[in-house]
């Protein structure tokens, strides 16, 4: 049986890890590599990195930190933040990460989607959603790092990016990042439906049935975990960890193919 | 020393780093003098079966690995991509795959809800004991990422079976030739147990 991937996002700024509250207010969480470690003492599924101030401070992925980090890591691993062309896709995977992650770029120009698919396959591109309600109750996308909204609908872009080649998509409901309140279900359902590529639904993560209520109901092929893991509690200091691996069980719905 | 293959495809880096971290000697090379002299041979891949197949027929790289596998009996290592590639052929291709276990690479079937490619983490079973797979504890999981899956002919050429929609060989074995479709280097200690015993082959 194929187990429901959890996977801890981890987002860097300048080097540090840091969690945010809706794509703003950061509290310093640690250093990167002290962190994974800890991840892969826990046996963790999969990790992901985002460097979330790459894109709008113009910067190319950080090769150097990103090596230190695939030293440790005898996992899945992915990064996102600042890959702008097919040669920053290139210099990620050589350190050993095998799924980079496409936001920004990937609106600015859907080509990319394909030519990094084209050379190291779908299951190497996952191609990052970040949406918000605009003023009308709408679900719209979101481009960098929360900053510039889009005209895209979530549904259609997700059908969009999987055409171009996108093996996975990363879709973070941006108003519920870091609340511990509960998963979008709704949005993450509506993409779910549509693709028939895996999902990963992020935002909003706070307690053990907010997963199993997301992969449920939202159909999420897998759940990013954020202050989860990097937390106590909600308002509480930094623990980093990852929930029981009996409770997640028994959480998730069990999946039978 | 493992002599990894780089024949252009696949991501190196993590075999690389996970060889290096159970302290085996490791070379990343696509010297063919380096291949040919081997003493133990693993075969990475990931991507299209067929742009596989043509890189490998397409130099004297693909006399060398059939010597390697046939007449100097080397221990070889297929991962993922390159576990499919030692069976006759692949559903995904229309080229003949390299042909030293008898098996066959089959798309998943087509079941609903049934995502495919079969990503993430699976329990795997064994069917017999094998070196590759000592000391892997019960429940032992692996990370697959595949779209086609691998049947062997002789049931005693399967070492580990996983389940996604159907069974299929998760692992396989015969005489100097081993296969894993999932990939050890991502596997945590599981993937470390794996790789050290074919270090000690």
């Amino acid at each position: 049986m194929l187990r429901t991937r959890i996977i801890p996002t981890l987002l860097l700024r300048n080097e540090s890890l840091v969690k945010t509250v809706r794509f703003g207010r950061f509290t310093y969480i640690g250093d990167p590599c002290n962190t994974v470690r800890i991840f892969n003492e826990l046996e963790v599924d999969e990790l992901l990195f985002l460097d979330i101030t790459a894109t709008t401070d113009g910067r190319s992925p950080n090769l150097r930190a990103l090596a230190d980090i695939a030293d440790e890591c005898f996992m899945p691993l992915g990064y996102g933040g600042g890959i702008r062309s097919l040669a920053d896709a290139k210099a990620v995977f050589e350190i050993g990460f095998e799924k980079i992650a496409l936001n920004s770029a990937a609106i600015a120009d859907p080509n990319l989607v394909r030519s990094i698919a084209d050379t190291y396959g779908s299951q190497a591109v996952i191609v990052s959603i970040d949406v918000r309600k605009d003023f009308r109750g709408r679900y719209r996308v979101v481009a960098r790092a929360g900053a510039q909204w889009t005209k895209l609908d979530p549904v259609d872009w997700a059908r969009e990016v999987q055409t171009q080649g996108a093996g996975e998509i990363l879709l973070t409901a941006v108003d519920r990042e870091g609340s511990w309140s509960g998963f979008d279900i709704d949005l993450v359902r509506q993409v779910a439906d549509a693709v028939s590529v895996p999902v990963i639904a992020q935002g909003g993560a706070g307690t053990v049935n907010h997963i199993g209520d997301v992969v449920r109901d939202g159909h999420a092929s897998a759940v990013a975990l954020g202050s989860m893991v990097v937390f106590q509690k909600k308002g509480m200091g930094v623990l980093v960890s990852f929930p029981d691996q009996t409770k997640l069980s028994a959480a998730l719905s069990v999946r039978s193919v | 020393m493992i002599i990894v293959v780089d024949y252009g495809i696949g991501n190196l880096g993590s075999i690389r780093n996970m060889l290096k971290r159970i302290g085996v000697p490791a070379l990343v090379t696509s010297d063919l003098g380096r291949i040919a002299t081997a003493e133990k041979l693993l075969l990475p891949g990931v991507g299209a079966f067929d742009n596989a197949m043509e890189r490998i027929n397409a130099s004297e790289l693909r006399q060398i690995l059939d010597r390697k596998a046939l007449v100097e009996k080397t221990p070889i290592l297929g991962i993922c991509l390159g576990m499919q590639l030692l069976t006759r052929g692949s559903e995904e291709g229309q080229l003949p795959g390299l042909g030293w276990i008898p098996a066959q690479t089959t798309r998943f079937p087509s079941l609903p809800g049934l995502k495919v490619p079969h990503m993430g983490w699976n329990v795997v079973q064994p069917s017999r004991p094998c070196v590759l797979t000592d000391g892997l504890p019960q429940e032992s999981r692996f990370y697959f990422v595949h779209s086609f899956c691998v049947h062997v002919d002789d049931p005693a050429d399967s070492i580990l079976r996983t389940t996604y929609g159907a069974e299929f060989d998760a692992a396989i074995h015969r005489g100097n030739i081993y296969g894993a479709q999932f990939h050890p280097e991502k596997s945590h200690k599981f993937g470390m147990q794996l790789l050290a015993n074919f270090a000690r082959l």
